[in-house]
């Protein structure tokens, strides 16, 4: 393991650190599970998921995708800079990624509040119990993305990477397209398929 | 032994060792009681050797653990513990704190050791794992706080290692957790909510970090594998158990009164707990499998592996068995509960506690590794009591199969002690088991006055 994340070996068969791999494997089969989960208690109340997930704000969802899908482009674009040996321009990037995910942070917040004001909580009914859970803990996800970003940002803007040496940058990419990739199963699960 | 401070760890160790002992009496005493029920009666009633069974365990779980951390952290930190005087001092004060409660447990009546103890200024007693008096608790927190004090400046001082601050979490999330045991609510739901706090976070969460840690050190020792390695999948574990651990308490939130959402978070995360004790059985078999050197320790090395094999299926897979709640409502409460508590208990803490024994104990005596006549006695008994603990598991788990059928699945349910009348066999065999146990930790006691021809360390032996 220690050998393959030394960065440019010719053979390497995935970008950043093994070790991360293994925990967005682990994140992806928490999430799979729960998602089934959705899809076990949706069977069981279609009319009761179908009813309330109108009243979800769909538009904000939505624009949260793009914001995501945006800024998981921002960051193909660090990597690539960092391998051209931009490490001015990786960090820029970088934090392009991670205003995104503000954006995205703040969009979420603002939908929370709605439904928060709307009287809405875990207890409600199932599938409020779902949305929030699923979009809450994704959400917790986009911050961890976006700690791991600012780490790997300022070491990028310290000038600790190069063309050779930038597994932690790779590392930090797979994170993050990991999170993006939940929302992009998420959005259409919760918000939109009936 | 490369430093003369980690000498403190020898009697930490024998401590645990002789309140092992005490703790399978007492099992035993319990176990005769489920099929004789006035055995002993009245000297001993079944709430009080349960009592002694159970807080026995943890004592000298944490007697392992504290002279694990005073073994290892000296080592991996490169210097002296910061203060040999006070461990010795707090072992003292710890040992007999905890043999004044198992005697106020045995020769007072609970309510009268309440009143003596003046329960009453802080109510903190009456609480299953937590009965000790208010008295012996603030005295564990002095314990702890004194520990953390020494192991956390030994740490700073020195060689900052994952190992040594894995450990360090771990033992500190142990310490702060326990808090909670003063938090006594009037209401029995918040009660319950926040006791768990202490008995699940500790076992499934901040104790399999010093799990991690002191099986990573062990490895790290007896396979001569690279640290970075071993650090990496230290990292992987620890958060893998992190994120199923802590909204894992879940499982034990279905039917106490607290939301309906618990069902559905417990559910999932906790069927997601045996993954990293999986990880643990995939880490000490490679790691083990990419050594570079033949430690002489060859017992040592089969308590690790050993650990991270009965952990997993302990922990694990028995604990998957009932975690689901649709089938925990049916399981709650009974002997699958009880069959899962004792692979667990044994698989993950106290085979760590013996693993770390095992490798140590023989350095503190001034040897590498115990003779081989040694060894083969102490592997004796690593495999009595692992087969007799299979056993216990699998008669208890029969038992509970039984009694889930019988009381409460049947069109018919009979009352709970018609069902325990008719299970009684599975007891009997339990107990049968249970003695082969007693004679597995005799022959693992018996291990260590075995003579050979002593062999000495040869200069301190760096690990490549």
């Amino acid at each position: 393991m220690a050998a393959r994340s030394s960065g440019n070996t010719a053979a390497r068969p995935l970008p950043g650190d093994l070790a991360i791999w293994f925990f967005i494997l682990a994140e992806l089969l928490v999430f799979g599970v729960f998602f089934l989960a959705y899809a076990f208690a949706r069977a069981g109340h279609v009319e009761l998921f179908d009813h309330y997930q109108q009243t979800l704000d769909r538009t904000s969802g939505a624009v949260n995708t793009l914001v995501l899908i945006t800024s998981s482009w921002f960051v193909v674009n660090a990597v690539s800079a960092i391998r051209a040996n931009r490490a001015d321009l990786c960090t820029r990037w970088l934090l392009a990624a991670m205003g995104g995910g503000a954006v995205f942070v703040a969009i979420k917040l603002h939908e929370f509040m709605a439904k928060a004001e709307a009287g809405i909580t875990l207890s409600t009914n199932t599938f409020y119990m779902f949305y929030l859970s699923l979009t809450f803990f994704h959400f917790m996800h986009v911050l961890m993305g976006m700690v791991i970003l600012g780490f790997v940002a300022a070491k990028a803007y310290r000038g600790d990477y190069d063309a050779d040496h930038h597994t932690g940058v790779e590392t930090g990419a797979s994170y993050w397209h990991m999170v993006d990739l939940v929302w992009i199963v998420l959005f259409p699960l919760v918000y939109v398929m009936h | 032994m490369e430093y003369r401070s980690q000498s403190v760890a020898k009697l930490y160790f024998i401590a645990a060792i002789g309140l092992f002992v005490g703790q399978i009496l007492f099992g035993l005493i319990m176990g005769l009681q489920y099929v004789w029920g006035d055995f002993l009666f009245p000297a001993i009633p079944f709430n009080v050797a349960r009592m002694v069974h159970t807080n026995l365990l943890i004592v000298w779980l944490l007697f392992g653990f504290m002279g694990a951390a005073y073994y290892l952290v000296p080592e991996e930190a490169e210097r002296e513990l910061h203060s040999p005087g006070l461990a010795v001092a707090l072992f003292w004060i710890f040992l007999i704190a905890g043999a004044l409660t198992i005697l106020g447990y045995l020769f007072v009546p609970y309510s009268g050791l309440a009143k003596l103890t003046m329960n009453e200024l802080l109510p903190t007693m009456g609480r299953e794992f937590l009965e000790q008096p208010t008295i012996t608790k603030l005295g564990i927190v002095v314990v702890a706080l004194g520990f953390l004090y020494n192991i956390g400046m030994t740490i700073l001082g020195g060689r900052k290692t994952v190992v040594n601050l894995v450990l360090l979490t771990g033992l500190t999330g142990l310490a702060l957790l326990f808090l909670f045991a003063f938090y006594n609510p009037d209401n029995l739901v918040k009660d319950k909510f926040y006791w768990w706090w202490v008995v699940h976070l500790w076992v499934e969460g901040v104790w399999e970090l010093i799990l991690g840690s002191i099986l990573a050190f062990v490895l790290i020792k007896t396979t001569g594998v690279d640290r970075e390695v071993i650090e990496k999948w230290l990292y992987v574990i620890i958060a893998m158990t992190l994120i199923t651990g802590i909204v894992g308490t879940g499982h034990h939130y279905y039917w106490i009164g607290t939301p309906e959402y618990w069902q559905w978070w417990g559910s999932v995360f906790s069927a997601m707990e045996p993954i990293p004790f999986f990880m643990m059985t995939l880490f000490a078999f490679n790691m083990v499998n990419r050594r570079r050197r033949e430690h002489p320790n060859q017992a040592a090395v089969l308590w690790a592996l050993g650990t991270s094999v009965m952990a997993f299926l302990g922990a694990g897979v028995w604990g998957f068995l009932h975690t689901l709640a649709p089938v925990n409502y049916y399981t709650h409460g009974t002997q699958i509960t009880a069959a899962h508590g004792h692979m667990a208990f044994y698989g993950a803490y106290v085979m760590i506690v013996l693993t770390i024994i095992s490798y140590a104990m023989p350095r503190l005596r001034g040897q590498e590794a115990a003779d081989p006549k040694a060894q083969v006695v102490e592997m004796w008994g690593f495999w009595l009591m692992t087969v007799s603990i299979v056993f216990i598991t699998l008669f208890l788990t029969g038992a509970g199969i039984l009694q889930v059928w019988l009381q409460r699945y049947s069109e018919n349910p009979l009352p709970f002690m018609v069902v325990q009348e008719k299970i009684s066999l599975f007891y009997w065999l339990r107990e049968i088991a249970g003695l082969v146990f007693l004679v597995g930790l005799v022959v693992y006691v018996w291990s260590f006055f075995v003579k050979g021809g002593e062999r000495r360390v040869p200069a301190a032996e760096p690990v490549a």
